[in-house]
């Protein structure tokens, strides 16, 4: 009984910090638009849902890298390691994917894609490791080895593609995947489309939304009813303890780093695995947005794997419904400005949720206090309560 | 002006699942030292925190000089001139004993430190009261009863007048335990009133003025320490009438169990913690090294289990074991009763069942295939809780981090014991316990023995000692100066090797 409350508890938090972005966004909005202010609310909440059926199923697309790399960095949470370089592992990852997507033709059927992803998941998994082997052989600190990570992988990857065959000069971009390795609909474009006429205008969903979930469902497995989890917490919560039940902290160090890179590298392959219309890999000097938004899912979601599920289908939902919002000419910063105040937010729902408790004692004490004033002292007391 | 300068009246205080102070008063006279026993989890920790503002009382009224006050958080106490020195001290460990004591309280001018100002007082106040420190030392590097010297400074330059001691000689050396007694002696005769938690019946005799005696979250009794009896406390405080000594058959050694041969373990700087000891633990004796804190014995410790690299050869059962890491040592028979139970022998996040099952879940019966059998663990712990009466709010689903530190320690001892270890090794099994806890752990120990098993014992209590070891190895700076038959020593013999003024020149095994 007491899981289910302290479980409730937490995610008031997260709803109470949510909403605390929402009315902060409001007020971004009556600054720059006032007289569409409650409308773009309207449409912020409204999300996918302003445009039907296609508009859930992109609430779907978006949601998976960020599901991904939500549960590549709460995984590293929970054994006691901050993964900023989510960001890193998931280009690394894309490029990994994309290339045996473009090169390895001769793979039949189903088979290619699963073995681009699988790549995508293997590049991942060596750049997060070594975050881990830096960590635990030499002591580096994982947040330094992590942001020079990122870059070394952002560089280089641009390197390697503009002097390879993946290049497409005339779109500054790699070149499309063979068909084969283009994740399959499976049967989700026929259900979240729109109607043009007799045509069916469906989104960009696809299997990704399915193997993001699954995953977190396995990683929710993995950490809360495997001795191979158990040792993981272990050592997040208390690194001496571990080591004195015999558990190797080194050897956890490398393979939860290697684990939360390998979520990262498939949330790359995920991406990328698209069709000519889809996402491809841009050589520019930018990180990959999706690899930062996974702090803000794996805190909103409290790096519960099933809380990651949700926290990351609602920012992708706000994300799809501020891109609406340009509808109502709000600019298209404004809807980052609102989302960057939910993810600040949720940083603070622990905060928040202090808060919560400690007004809960107050309100006790001060019944407690005019209980007391019945008593021979009711000069003093009367001074504390006004006071 | 009211007799009394702190009275706490009905004070009732629930946790989940418990009721950790019923109904209970105290009066804290002007001047006097007043001592507050119970055992653990009788709700002593929990009625001095409320007194600190770290919680609040469900119901009951604090008052100061007869008039009533709230105490919302550890600021409001310390402006009634309420302070405290908690068990495990609260100390900035890279900072200076200077910087530590003026911490949150500073002297400045525009802004910038006026550092000679607070040296000055606290020069003043550590002659006034004889509390001997050295300023600018870290207080990594100080000894524990020096930390706890700037822990009481920092009360007096806080001009506290309500002095708390949340059990102050758990850490303590004989020497400094006296030493602290005087120091309490002299705070009480300027005019302090003292607090002083405890479940240590000599040092309430020798120090106390009054004592008010708690038991399972209720007050028994405020009585004039001049009119009892030790044997009456414990009584009032266990609820019956109890032994202290414990039934213990001379010891009937079988072969060498654990072996360690010129031991050396690498200290800081050039100096070496543990310098080329050897000795023997055999089946079925209680080998106790003794010494005073920080000559080497954590080391040796550490060295011994595996969580400090070593040279030197160790032996369990005649296998070599130091090169191996600690989970293989582990699984060839050794245990290990830490002595810091925080750091190393709990997972304070994890609860009740998952650290009795801290060894064990890799066992074929708690696991299947890398999958935790969870019902397996729960019935395992709920075994341990039973047998070892570890007492909790939510049974195996309690928070670690809840519960008491007599019932944490008794989660280690009742986990270690549980191995059915070849070698047990307890550091200090006993620190911080109550009487009941502690006879209970001796008297587990002393099973332990009798079938058959070694146990070395760290002990830095003479008393735990003499209780409990067949024989004794004297270690001084990181050397075993001394072998000892338990039963054919006194205690100042014992001290003057532990001191170093004497040492034995005859080789020992």
């Amino acid at each position: 009984m007491h899981k289910i409350r302290k479980a409730l508890s937490s995610m008031s938090a997260s709803l109470l910090a949510i909403a605390a972005g929402l009315l902060a966004g409001f007020i971004i909005l009556l600054i720059s638009n006032p007289a569409n202010a409650l409308r773009g609310l309207a449409t912020i909440l409204l999300g996918g849902w302003n445009n039907g059926m296609k508009g859930v199923g992109q609430v779907l697309y978006y949601a998976t890298p960020l599901i991904m790399t939500g549960l590549s960095v709460g995984f590293a949470f929970k054994t006691g390691m901050f993964n900023i370089g989510a960001a890193g592992q998931l280009m690394v990852g894309g490029l990994a994917a994309v290339y045996v997507g473009v090169t390895w033709t001769f793979l039949p059927g189903a088979a290619h894609w699963i073995v681009a992803l699988l790549a995508g998941m293997l590049a991942g998994m060596a750049w997060g490791m070594v975050v881990g082997l830096f960590k635990a052989l030499l002591n580096v600190h994982e947040v330094i080895t992590s942001i020079m990570l990122n870059y070394i992988g952002m560089y280089g990857i641009n390197y390697l593609i503009k002097n390879s065959h993946l290049f497409d000069p005339l779109k500054n971009q790699t070149v499309n995947v063979a068909a084969g390795a283009v994740l399959p609909k499976a049967g989700l474009d026929q259900v979240f489309y729109i109607l043009k006429g007799k045509y069916q205008d469906a989104s960009a969903v696809n299997a990704g939304i399915l193997i993001a979930v699954g995953l977190a469902i396995v990683i929710y497995i993995l950490l809360n009813k495997t001795t191979f989890g158990f040792e993981l917490k272990a050592c997040g919560y208390n690194r001496h303890a571990s080591r004195y039940a015999g558990i190797s902290e080194s050897r956890a160090i490398i393979t939860s780093m290697a684990i939360a890179g390998g979520l990262a590298g498939i949330a790359g392959a995920l991406m990328y695995l698209a069709p000519a219309s889809g996402m491809h890999i841009h050589v520019a000097e930018v990180l990959a947005e999706q690899g930062f938004n996974g702090i803000a899912v794996a805190l909103l979601g409290m790096s519960n794997p099933l809380g990651i599920i949700f926290t990351g289908l609602f920012i992708a939902h706000i994300t799809v419904g501020g891109s609406y919002l340009q509808s109502l000419r709000y600019m298209k910063e404004i809807i980052e400005v609102i989302i960057g105040l939910i993810i600040y937010f949720s940083a603070f729902s622990l905060l928040v949720r202090d808060v919560i408790a400690r007004a809960g004692k107050r309100r006790a004490r001060k019944t407690r206090l005019l209980a007391a004033r019945e008593g021979q002292d009711n000069l003093s007391i009367q001074k504390e309560v006004d006071g | 002006m009211s007799d009394y300068i702190i009275e706490m009246l009905g004070i009732t205080k629930d946790f989940p699942g418990i009721r950790a102070n019923d109904d209970i008063s105290l009066r804290l006279r002007r001047g006097e030292i007043h001592a507050l026993l119970g055992e653990n989890g009788a709700g002593k920790s929990t009625l001095m925190s409320i007194l600190f503002g770290l919680y609040q009382a469900e119901e009951g009224v604090i008052k100061k000089d007869g008039r009533p006050v709230t105490i919302r958080d550890p600021n409001e106490a310390n402006a009634l001139g309420i302070g405290m020195v908690h068990q495990h001290f609260k100390l900035v460990h890279n900072f200076t004993v200077l910087e530590n004591i003026v911490l949150g309280v500073e002297s400045s001018r525009h802004g910038v430190l006026r550092m000679d100002e607070a040296r000055s007082r606290v020069m003043e106040l550590s002659r006034r009261y004889g509390l001997l420190i050295d300023p600018d030392a870290l207080i990594e590097q100080i000894t524990v009863g020096m930390q706890q010297r700037v822990e009481i400074l920092k009360m007096l330059y806080r001009e506290n007048e309500i002095l708390i001691f949340d059990e102050p000689t758990a850490v303590l050396t004989p020497q400094e335990i006296e030493e602290l007694m005087r120091i309490m002696r002299g705070l009480a005769s300027e005019g302090k009133s003292i607090l002083f938690i405890t479940h240590k019946l000599a040092e309430i005799m020798a120090v106390a003025d009054r004592c008010t005696v708690l038991r399972k979250g209720r007050s028994i009794a405020t009585v004039d320490v001049r009119d009892s009896s030790p044997e009456e406390l414990a009584e009032m405080m266990v609820g019956r009438k109890i032994s202290f000594t414990i039934d213990k058959q001379p010891a009937r050694p079988g072969e060498a169990v654990l072996s360690v041969e010129n031991l050396s373990v690498q200290g800081r700087g050039d100096k070496k913690a543990v310098d080329g000891v050897s000795f023997e633990v055999r089946a079925g004796e209680i080998v106790c090294i003794a010494g005073i804190d920080g000559n080497g014995q954590s080391e040796l410790v550490y060295a011994l289990t595996g969580l400090m690299p070593s040279q030197g050869r160790i032996a369990l059962r005649g296998r070599q074991i130091d090169q191996l890491p600690i989970r293989r040592r582990n699984d060839q028979g050794m245990a290990h009763i830490p002595e810091d139970r925080h750091k190393y022998g709990l997972i304070l996040d994890y609860d009740l069942q998952q650290n009795l099952s801290l060894k064990r879940y890799l066992s074929q019966e708690m696991q299947r295939r890398g999958f935790i059998r969870f019902d397996r663990v729960r019935s395992y712990a709920q075994g341990l809780i039973e047998r070892f009466d570890i007492r909790s709010g939510q049974g195996p689903d309690t928070l670690m981090r809840s519960m008491s530190g007599g019932n944490q320690q008794k989660t280690i001892v009742a986990r270690e014991i549980d191995i059915d270890p070849e070698v047990l090794i307890a550091v200090q099994p006993t620190r911080g316990l109550d009487v009941g806890a502690m006879i209970y752990i001796h008297e587990q120990l002393v099973r332990v023995r009798d079938e058959g098993k070694a146990i070395l014992l760290i002990s830095l209590e003479l008393d735990e000692v003499f209780q409990l070891a067949d024989r004794i190895l004297v270690i001084y700076e990181g050397k075993l100066v001394a072998e000892l038959d338990a039963a054919r020593t006194t205690q100042q013999e014992l001290g003057l090797y532990m001191a170093g003024s004497k040492k034995q020149e005859a080789s020992h095994a």
